[in-house]
């Protein structure tokens, strides 16, 4: 038997371990980019790996440790990368250097996005559930229409909106940033794969140290019990509020980083699909499970790029996979099945299996 | 008619008040008044008036499905009541939610126990001081000096508060692992962490043996001595209740039927009849 | 605004929603028993639309073209055909994906059912290819003309707001008439206490998804009648659309499916024509949301008071 540890202590070392794996994760990829050991795929994929980690470490927020079904997350991602991107081109003159200028545009992506989700926050969090489930994926679906229909250019003035190219009017000099359905493009790549992996070692330890305060305890009893919660003078809007506010404004940061690692942008990209693939990050990696978004997320992103070999098979592969780790991993008969057949690696599995009905 | 009320604060005299002698003199931690609520077309409870002293222990009885909880949660704010006013510490309560009468004074206990059973069961009492020990989110997230000191502070009051019934030692454990017992002590715990003016147990006996119903009553009494609170209980264990509480209130039907102290409860025509039925047996 | 844009408008929007109906009631049978998201209803959809189209071509060039028979044959066993597919594939979904996780966290099943709705679509993908193929509608392209042909209406949306009508009908009569259909709300209600009744729960839900499969193929046909554009994601968004209709009239209820479907596709229709081409999507979910504010269990769900 392995000695009994304190929970603080547990923690601890648990928190280490998901600081630990990011840090070794990012020097050994460093490296290997340094060496060109990375195939040209794989190195094209590090920064969106970093804005998914990202994506999926703020809506475990909401899903796991607040405990409210979204299906809207992308469209955070997709208001913090076009906003981003505005900035990026507005600032040009202001802040002539690269690295201060992603972080400006990071920021900006990140308030625009926090915004949004308080904007959002309001109405959605006054209901439960499904419902709710389905009012954020109608807000993600809404964002995206309304970003498609959105001309946004930069000129000696300021910047300029419009809802038809014709309509975009602009000085001499002036440039247009955003075309509708075109999507923004027109600016330069700012992300790098450190500015990437600085904003996931941010982005845990605010998730991390949340969880681990005052406030967290506050979000995690609402998730528990919320009548409880209420009658002991948790203020439930407050707090879902707060869950749902850091997480958007999260989500933004990642959406910047990630637009700012191509070329050029479309709204399409941050559809409802995008918002399912987060989901599924987080739920493979475990709900309230930190460490599980990160490994998960990092691994569905290159999982696609290692079946290559595969093309024609490899989203068929993937949802196969998908459907037999949730039969593996929730249903108590398989469990059972595979317990008798393999009773050492079977007994912790339905032991956790029994865990799932007592929840 | 509830201003009126409002105004002339003056504690109701013997007759219809089973406030304690101690009492009297002080203003009433709770006073309802004709207080009710309807389910759709249903009269969950009717016309309830009640007033509970300062540091009283209060009981309320009656058979299955008499609305008990019902008043508990309607003092709670659970359900907003349909009729009457509620005055907590001479306060009308009107509009307030469940959050907010806690945060005036109110704390409570359930039926069905409610624990936040995936924490610890120091983190479950540290989330009963949510607004007793406080620092804003910022220096939670950015852990600076005022999280260290508050969350100190917080360990500290917990442990205090757990070794009111000896639970320091089950700190750390899950909460939904603890037996039944102390899952219900647990809870008194973390009710009191919101420091409330009245505490309100709900059948805080269920499931316990007779030792360890014994020392949960010498805990009530404990607790309000030492916090000069006022404690109102639903309980269906007489020995408790007629041992303990001064004051008790019968409810049957959603209506009070009968308010007194233990020995007038005991005989009463109409409780006799509301427990054992209207046979000419008596009892 | 003249009255014939608006008739014609009035009956382009409710056909479209008879479409959005028929879907809605495959989500909102499902929900209502199994208290599932069932995110591949859609995927259902796309199957019963390639079903009953490699049907149409095939047999169509059976018979001599412009007959009674070339006209009326393929098509009747285009559907027939689909919705002998989907139910089967609408059963062996639920028996193999989601029976095994009855037990299972809400999030678990939701996350299964998209991982069957991308298996659904990548499969479609690699036996059909990804080039659209141009359906015909099952009841040929032909159109009364109304007003000394100022207004329109094709045979399709007649049909389609028929069949409507007729599935409503039944479906009515099913659940409250016959012993599988109280069975199907005694399910919803209280699985446990169905059981202990004696209704085999397994049997009524695989028949639930049976009706709600068939209902699927029904749909996929009609909505390919009305765009004729079949591919392998083509039933993803009507499929959404059509949640949020379930949604909109209070998911679990088979009337509020009704309503919200035929009410989503006027909104749609409306919008549109006379607000903006582009925004449709967003003034559509704007509606859901002000709704569910209003009523935030739909307009005709039940409201569920918490006990405590």
């Amino acid at each position: 038997m392995m000695k009994q540890l304190s929970p603080a202590r547990k923690r601890l070392l648990d928190n280490a371990l998901t600081y630990g794996i990011v840090i070794v994760a990012y020097l050994v990829l460093q490296l290997m980019s340094n060496a060109e050991l990375l195939s040209s795929t794989l190195e094209g994929q590090l920064i969106p790996i970093c804005a998914y980690v990202i994506m999926a470490v703020s809506l475990n927020l909401v899903v796991g440790i607040s405990g409210e079904l979204s299906l809207g997350h992308a469209g955070f991602m997709s208001v913090g990368a076009f906003s981003g991107v505005v900035a990026t081109v507005a600032l040009q003159q202001v802040i002539p250097m690269d690295s201060l200028r992603l972080v400006a545009a990071l920021a900006v992506g990140a308030v625009m996005a926090g915004f949004a989700g308080f904007i959002i926050g309001i109405p959605v969090l006054r209901l439960r559930g499904d419902y709710l489930a389905i009012v954020t994926l109608a807000f993600g679906e809404i964002i995206k229409n309304v970003i498609n229909c959105l001309y946004i250019g930069v000129d000696e003035n300021g910047i300029h909106f419009a809802t038809s190219q014709a309509a975009l009017v602009l000085a001499e000099g002036g440039k247009a940033v955003v075309k509708g359905p075109m999507g923004a493009s027109g600016y330069s790549k700012l992300s790098s794969f450190t500015a990437g992996f600085i904003l996931v070692l941010i982005t845990l330890a605010i998730v991390l140290n949340l969880v681990h305060s005052r406030a967290g305890r506050a979000i995690l009893a609402l998730r528990d019990n919320r009548i409880a919660a209420e009658s002991v003078g948790i203020s439930a809007t407050k707090y879902k509020m707060m869950a749902f506010v850091t997480s958007a404004v999260l989500a933004g940061a990642a959406g910047a980083l990630y637009a700012l690692s191509f070329g050029s942008i479309a709204a399409k990209k941050f559809d409802f699909n995008a918002s399912i693939l987060v989901l599924v990050f987080v739920v493979l990696g475990g709900l309230g499970n930190i460490r599980g978004s990160v490994i998960a997320a990092a691994l569905l992103v290159v999982l696609p790029e290692l079946l290559r070999e595969f093309y024609d098979y490899r989203m068929l592969v993937y949802a196969i996979i998908l459907i037999l780790v949730m039969l593996l991993t929730n249903s108590i008969g398989i469990r059972q099945f595979l317990a008798q057949r393999f009773s050492r690696v079977g007994r912790i599995l339905s032991k956790r299996a029994m865990k799932g009905v007592e929840n | 008619m509830a201003k009126e009320f409002q105004k002339g604060k003056m504690v109701p005299v013997p007759s219809h008040s089973i406030v304690p002698e101690r009492d009297v003199d002080q203003m009433p931690v709770l006073e309802c008044s004709h207080l009710g609520i309807d389910f759709g077309g249903l009269t969950a409870v009717n016309e309830l008036n009640l007033t509970i002293g300062r540091t009283e222990i209060a009981g309320l009885i009656g058979p299955n499905g008499a609305g008990k909880t019902t008043v508990f949660n309607l003092l709670t704010k659970v359900y907003q009541p349909t009729r009457g006013t509620i005055l907590l510490n001479g306060k009308d309560t009107h509009g307030m939610s469940t959050t907010q009468v806690n945060r005036a004074g109110i704390a409570r206990t359930f039926q069905n126990i409610r624990l936040f059973t995936n924490l610890t069961v120091e983190d479950n009492v540290r989330i009963g001081l949510h607004n007793q020990v406080r620092y804003p989110m910022w220096d939670g997230v950015f852990r600076l000096p005022q999280f260290w000191k508050q969350e100190k502070v917080a360990h500290e009051k917990a442990m205090e508060l757990l070794s009111i019934f000896h639970m320091e030692d089950l700190a750390q454990h899950q909460a939904g692992s603890l037996p039944y017992g102390a899952q219900r002590r647990l809870e008194i715990v973390r009710a009191l962490a919101t420091n409330p003016r009245l505490l309100l147990l709900d059948e805080p006996a269920a499931g316990m043996n007779p030792s360890e119903t014994h020392d949960l009553m010498e805990n009530i009494i404990k607790i309000r001595d030492t916090f000069h609170i006022a404690i109102m209980l639903i309980e269906h264990d007489m020995n408790l209740v007629m041992g303990i509480c001064e004051g008790i209130c019968v409810l049957n039907f959603g209506e009070v039927i009968a308010k007194g102290t233990s020995e007038e409860i005991q005989r009463n025509p109409k409780v006799i009849e509301a427990y054992l039925g209207s046979g000419k047996k008596g009892g | 605004m003249n009255i014939m844009n608006l008739l014609f408008n009035l009956i382009n929007g409710i056909s479209l929603g008879s479409v959005y109906a028929i879907i809605a009631l495959g989500y909102t049978m499902v929900y209502g028993i199994a208290k599932m998201l069932n995110f591949a209803h859609g995927d259902v959809i796309m199957v019963g639309a390639y079903i009953c189209f490699f049907t149409m071509s095939r047999l169509s060039s059976l018979f001599e073209p412009g007959s009674l028979a070339a006209m009326a044959v393929p098509s009747l066993a285009g559907v027939v055909l689909a919705m002998i597919v989907c139910t089967v594939l609408g059963v062996v979904i639920e028996r193999l994906a989601y029976k095994p996780l009855r037990q299972a966290p809400s999030l678990a099943v939701l996350i299964t059912a998209i991982g069957v709705s991308y298996f659904l679509q990548n499969s479609a993908l690699l036996l059909w290819g990804s080039e659209p193929r141009i359906f015909t509608s099952v009841v040929g392209s032909g159109s009364i003309q109304l007003f000394d042909g100022q207004l329109t209406i094709t045979y399709t949306s007649i049909v389609t707001m028929l069949t409507c009508v007729v599935i409503m009908v039944v479906l009515t009569l099913f659940t409250s008439g016959t012993k599988m259909g109280k069975a199907m709300r005694a399910c919803s209600e209280d699985k446990g206490a169905a059981m202990l009744m004696g209704i085999d729960v397994n049997r009524t839900i695989s028949m639930t998804f049976a009706i709600g499969s068939a209902l699927a193929a029904i749909a996929g046909a009609l909505l390919c009648s009305t765009y004729p554009t079949l591919m392998p994601t083509t039933g993803s968004l009507p499929g959404i659309r059509a949640f949020t209709a379930a949604v909109f009239g209070g998911i679990g209820s088979i009337p509020g499916a009704m309503l919200g479907g035929i009410l989503l596709g006027l909104i749609e229709t409306f919008t549109k024509s006379y607000i903006t081409t582009n925004l449709y999507d967003a003034v559509v979910f704007g509606v859901l949301i002000v709704v569910l504010l209003v009523k935030p269990t739909g307009l005709l769900g039940k409201q569920i008071r918490e006990k405590v």
